[in-house]
């Protein structure tokens, strides 16, 4: 709660409108207090006083009643007919949605057909309709705004209860033996209730509007009696005259509802976990570059060359160093791999070589990386994209995710290529039923016509695989794409991807977190360890003879197939988190060999006989006599 | 395709049904008896009983349903009492000049209001997103019947450049140009609330899409940012737009009926609302059912549209 | 002894479509009936490729879903398939992933009390020294007991996850890819803590995943599922050495090791079963290369076959 009103308060806007708002509110409550003329008493002498004249501040309406007193007191009416028609719709409407939500089935089915119902009608008829059965009125007004919005608030608050319903913890709640009136308020309900909350700091500005509405027709607060919609209604008369006395209570609802708005979407921001964390941002169209450091020096290695990149996140006042320093490079016709945990860094560089990395936070702070010997950090957008898919080219992890799912594979294929070059429909069919068959899909000439979701995944991945091909590029990156695939499918997608580096001379760098994989397919691998190498060479002396010790544990701690059944050997602790690393070496805390020297200054990669390692205490001698 | 739309066609019949139900029964809930309301409070008892009779108010609720029913199926939607017409005529003639006004209004605020959130998306914390930010908070924010009367007092009485209120001018032709000058002003003001709600959506509908790992492969093989932003991220978002817009439309159907008032538009709202404080109870019944209806059947349009967007949806 | 765990019959029919009138009109088999049996104190693997029924199948273990047929014996007593809460404090299920599998609005103390309230309606003094034995047995401090599950990564959310499961005492838990979501460092530190737990309480699991090498480093036994039947159960250290079943080679054939020359081992025009339309013989016949016309038109039974239990007409040697 002190967190919600600390975001809250830091949201400059919705500070303001909380002040405003409470400025109104106040004066309502006080009005009574106040000495202020009767509201509702007329003189007919005294009518459309100007505002600023002796003994009305704000004037006086065609009845000669005193404007500011009308004001405030129809201000006092108006806020309470909104929340109360909020709260109604806000309570019955979310018992309506949970109840729905959570049973499900039919329950749900006949409760939603109900809503639909009423959603079927323009709100404002069936507000009509409400009115015109039961007389106009302020409190039938409420009545019909409350009862046109509870189909909103249903709707809403069920879609909402249906996806915590089929959350995991609400099933073991049911296994902890709950009831489902007990797993309705404990697990569903205190999720629920910042939704509800959304929803009504969001609707009673609305609310405040509708009512106001129904008694500018006349259907709401019957004279003498007036709240702001009414005051409205009554000065339309002598709008030409008079503007003033329409100009009062117009823009005193304005102000009210700007007020609920703003405060409303704060609200909605300071509660909304997504929204929290800043992660509600679009990326840029490349990635943010900020190098302050000298660029170094071409060394002329390979066709990719990655030169002491740095890439971090900025979220708030934190600095997540995401890949720190980090050297790669390939040549064409090699497959190098990069290997390691999540966070550690090995998806931050592979997209940052195209400056794919999300934009807000990430910044390329540092580094190099260059193509065929020119740098692409800080290259301008144009030149990027000219080179994407082009040049470089990417494969994803989740092949559903990664295509869009409005388009059918086959114009995906040949936007690939249309990016780059102008080529004519026909040209453009004939090319993509082209490289469908080059990644082995059977039946091309039908299957381009298919949307992503009409696919088997191992059938999108080779979609994907062939959108990379699309333009004959040198480098291929791919990002785990073998992850969420089926071990069967893995297979033949890595024997596809091996079989194409070997056809058509390409570059791949391959990122993975399985040893296995890294073992069939690359020939050189790199080991990722919180955001730096910590182990590079040739694949098969570093998994015959791994030097640091990561490394061998990781190796280690991975069970492989045909050992049978045995105890693991885990590495205790965890990753550290990047935004706050320790000096020294990342992995010393939880390493068996780690010495006070390990902790104590930044360790170098140390490159003897085409292997590199950074480690004071390398677990092959050969390696110690070289340092 | 053509089956889908006659499955939600078929589908709309019970939803149709169900609209006629809610209306009549909160007709009946009415207090006192619509008799009295037509002969006036000095009636003598003799003559309320008999047009009790002649109106057929004196029998079972549900047999006077099937009746009410029966007879709208055959386009028989009684006489308005205060009009002494057609409930029907009066409603096809007041509903054409309110299609006229909520649908210039519709599209106006469908274009604005989508363009205006891509802008405000793609140039997130910009200068555009923000004075478009505000200038939604506002449009949200204000009263639309003030509005209106805003508008008339500087455009109309201080500028001079519209006409104060009416569809048509009083003097003169029915043509094209003048039905313009007199919708220019009542149809923007309609629009401003709906455009405001649209572009809010589109904006985090936008953001939302943006994020997506689908736009990150599109601009790694390659393709323009315009390309990114107005064709794979618009298209996207449009699946969470489209239903918006269906809504909206209500919306702009029912803000229709305090427009209709500020400006004197000759609409069904205006009609309404009339018959409402005239008791004029077969008139508001006759309306209600043939307004909700036309609007279900733009729903339908509106799932189609959807359908023909969404390929995942099933047809 | 009987078995701490005998299903009969088991399946789990969806309907995936219906008529105007609410009638069923198209269904698909999730889980075909299958029959197991899990002694005491075994871990038995269950492992097969994505929408093999394999989390159908673990659901209905607990009672979160109704089986359409068959029947569970726990200890010899059959559960009534139809109340979930009736199979709390007999067996527990331990999800895939760990966070949110913990509701993000309580603590970790309110998590933890659940079972040992509603289940045993234990008092508070008791229920506090039930948790404090628990935590210390999955190496948690009691310290975390106020926290709230955010502010905990994905290995210890699944000891969390875990200490819950024990809280109801059950002697059989559930494993439905427990360590999946985790990285690999922190995989063999839960591995690890499943099995000390195993032996200290002489518990009974029942480990799913479709990671093979993990299946068989954890089971005693393992269960291969295709198409939701069971087609083949085997020793742990044997099935994957010498797999009896086409398919169980296949996936031995796939998992990519260090050593072995990256090869596909099946055509490229492999064509999996739609479940709307299920194939007539074994669902495995048109990706398998000793398929005959028996196979086509008839579903294998699962029989022993020196000693494993394949279902496949022309089992390998």
């Amino acid at each position: 709660m002190i967190a919600f009103l600390r975001l809250l308060s830091r949201n400059r806007l919705a500070l303001a409108g909380g002040i405003v708002m409470l400025c109104v509110v106040l004066l309502a409550l006080i009005a009574p207090l106040l000495p202020l003329a009767d509201p509702d008493v007329t003189n007919t002498a005294h009518r459309f006083k100007t505002p600023f004249t002796e003994g009305a501040l704000l004037g006086t309406d065609h009845l000669g009643r005193d404007l500011l007193a009308r004001l405030l007191w129809g201000t006092r009416l108006s806020l309470m007919v909104g929340f109360a028609a909020a709260m109604i719709a806000a309570t019955i409407g979310a018992a309506i949605g949970i109840i729905a939500g959570y049973f499900g089935g039919r329950t749900d089915n006949l409760i939603m057909r109900g809503v639909d119902m009423l959603m079927a009608f323009p709100y404002i008829l069936l507000a009509l309709a409400i009115v015109a059965a039961l007389g106009p009125g302020l409190f039938n007004a409420l009545i019909a705004v409350a009862t046109v919005n509870i189909p909103f608030f249903a709707r809403n608050i069920r879609g909402v209860t249906v996806g915590i319903a089929h959350r995991e913890f609400v099933d073991a709640a049911r296994l902890s033996g709950m009831s489902d009136a007990r797993i309705i308020l404990t697990e569903i309900l205190p999720n629920v209730v910042p939704v509800i909350v959304i929803a009504m700091s969001t609707t009673i500005g609305w609310m405040i509007l509708e009512t106001a509405g129904l008694s500018f027709l006349g259907l709401g607060s019957q004279p003498p009696q007036a709240d702001l919609g009414s005051m409205l209604g009554e000065a339309r008369s002598a709008l030409i005259t008079n503007p003033y006395t329409s100009v009062v209570p117009g823009v005193m609802i304005l102000i009210i509802v700007m007020a609920i708005n703003l405060l409303g979407d704060g609200v909605r921001d300071a509660l909304d976990p997504r929204l929290k964390s800043g992660a509600l941002s679009r990326p840029m169209a490349a990635t943010l570059v900020n190098r302050t450091g000298p660029v170094p020096e071409p060394k002329g290695n390979g066709l990719l060359e990655v030169q002491d990149l740095e890439t971090q996140f900025h979220v708030k006042n934190r600095v997540y160093k995401a890949i720190d320093g980090v050297s790669l490079h390939v040549k064409p016709g090699e497959c190098l791999g990069i290997i390691g945990e999540s966070g550690s860094g090995k998806s931050v560089t592979a997209l940052s070589v195209m400056g794919l990395v999300a934009s807000p936070p990430g910044v390329i702070t540092g580094g190099a990386v260059r193509y065929d010997g020119t740098d692409l950090i800080g290259a301008p957008y144009k030149h990027l994209r000219e080179m994407r898919g082009k040049n470089v080219a990417y494969i994803f992890q989740d092949p559903l995710a990664t295509l869009h799912p409005l388009y059918k594979v086959g114009d995906q294929l040949i936007e690939a290529i249309r990016s780059h070059y102008s080529i004519s429909s026909a040209e453009g069919r004939k090319k993509a039923i082209d490289l469908l068959r080059a990644v082995r899909i059977p039946n091309p000439e039908k299957r381009i016509s298919d949307y992503p979701h009409e696919m088997s995944g191992g059938m999108r991945q080779r979609v994907g695989i062939a959108m990379a091909l699309a333009n004959d590029p040198d480098i291929i990156i791919a990002d785990e794409p073998t992850t969420a695939l089926d071990v069967t499918v893995q297979a033949q997608i890595l024997a596809l991807l091996d079989d194409l580096r070997k056809t058509r001379g390409l570059a791949i760098v391959f990122i993975t977190h399985d040893f296995g994989v890294v073992a069939q397919l690359c020939d050189r691998v790199a080991v990722m360890y919180a955001g730096r190498i910590v182990e590079e060479g040739p694949t098969k002396a570093i998994l015959d003879a791994p030097m640091h010790p990561y490394t061998a544990r990781l190796m280690a701690c991975v069970p492989e197939l045909g050992e049978g059944k045995r105890r693991l050997e885990a590495i205790p602790g965890l990753p550290p988190v990047v935004d706050n690393l320790p000096t020294g070496c990342a992995f010393a805390e939880r390493c068996h060999k780690s010495q006070t020297a390990c902790r104590g200054s930044d360790i170098a990669l140390v490159f003897d006989t085409g292997r590199a390692v950074r480690c004071l205490f390398p677990d092959n001698p050969n390696a110690e006599a070289a340092q | 395709m053509a089956g889908y739309i006659l499955k939600r066609l078929l589908s709309a019949i019970p939803v149709l049904f169900g609209i006629t139900v809610i209306v009549f029964l909160i007709m009946a809930l009415i207090p006192g008896d619509p008799a009295t309301a037509i002969l006036g409070a000095y009636a003598t008892p003799e003559n309320v009983a008999k047009l009790n009779r002649d109106l057929g108010l004196d029998k079972p609720l549900a047999q006077q349903y099937f009746i009410w029913l029966g007879n709208i199926l055959i386009g028989d939607f009684g006489t308005s009492f205060a009009l002494n017409r057609p409930v029907l005529d009066e409603v096809l003639e007041r509903f054409n000049a309110t299609l006229i006004l909520a649908g210039t209004a519709f599209v106006l605020c469908s274009i604005f209001g989508i363009v205006a959130g891509v802008v405000s998306a793609a140039n997130q914390y910009g200068l555009g997103d923000k004075a478009i930010t505000f200038v939604v908070l506002l449009g949200i924010s204000i009263p639309s019947f003030f509005l209106g009367m805003m508008m008339i007092l500087f455009f109309a009485v201080n500028l001079r450049m519209f006409p104060v209120s009416g569809m048509w001018p009083i003097y003169g032709a029915r043509d094209l140009s003048a039905l313009i000058s007199h919708l220019t002003l009542p149809a923007l003001a309609l629009a401003v609330v709906a455009t405001g709600v649209i572009a809010r959506l589109t904006r985090s509908a936008m953001l939302e899409v943006l994020r997506q790992d689908y736009i990150r492969t599109a601009r790694a093989k390659g393709v323009p940012e315009r390309g990114v932003i107005w064709r794979h991220a618009l298209k996207a978002a449009m699946v969470a737009i489209i239903p918006v817009l269906g809504i909206q439309a209500g919306f702009v159907l029912s803000g229709a009926v305090y427009i209709e008032i500020v400006f004197q538009w000759p609409g069904v709202g205006r009609m309404l609302v009339d018959a409402i404080l005239k008791r004029d109870i077969l008139l508001v019944q006759g309306g209600v059912v043939f307004v909700a209806a036309c609007y279900v059947i733009f729903n339908i349009a509106v799932d189609v549209a959807q359908s023909m967007l969404d390929p995942r949806i099933k047809t | 002894m009987t078995a701490a765990l005998e299903l009969t019959d088991l399946s789990k029919t969806f309907p995936v479509s219906r008529n105007l009138l609410g009638r069923t009109t198209a269904s698909v088999k999730a889980v075909h009936p299958v029959s197991l049996e899990v002694s005491r104190g075994e871990t038995l693997g269950i492992v097969g490729e994505s929408g093999c029924g394999k989390s159908t199948l673990a659901r209905m273990l607990v009672g979160l879903l109704e089986p359409t047929t068959g029947t569970i014996k726990i200890q010899g007593d059959a559960l009534d398939t139809s109340d979930a809460a009736k199979f709390g404090k007999r067996i527990q299920y331990v999800f895939q992933d760990p966070i949110s599998s913990l509701n993000p609005r309580k603590t970790i103390r309110q998590i933890m009390e659940a079972p040992l309230k509603q289940l045993h309606r234990m008092p508070r003094a008791q229920r506090n020294a039930r948790i404090a034995d628990i935590f210390t047995s999955v190496n948690l401090r009691e310290e975390f007991l106020d926290r709230y599950p955010h502010e905990f990564s994905g290995g210890q959310a699944q000891r969390i996850a875990v200490a819950r499961a024990l809280a109801a005492d059950a002697k059989i838990l559930i494993l439905d890819e427990p360590v999946s979501a985790l990285d690999v460092s922190v995989q063999a530190q839960v591995l690890n803590l499943l099995a000390d737990l195993k032996a200290q309480l002489g518990l009974t699991y029942l480990f799913i995943s479709h990671d093979l090498a993990v299946v068989e480093a954890v089971s005693d036994r393992v269960a291969v599922l295709y198409f939701g039947s069971v087609v083949e159960i085997g020793e742990a250290s044997d099935v994957f050495r010498a797999p009896r079943h086409p398919y169980t080679k296949l996936l031995a054939d796939s998992a990519p090791v260090v050593g072995r020359k990256l090869a596909a081992p099946e055509s490229w025009e492999t064509e999996l079963p739609d479940p709307l339309n299920p194939p007539q013989g074994c669902a495995f016949a048109a990706r398998c290369p000793l398929a005959s016309d028996l196979c086509r038109s008839t579903v294998p039974r699962l029989d022993e076959n020196g000693g494993v239990l394949v279902a496949c007409h022309h089992p390998l040697d």
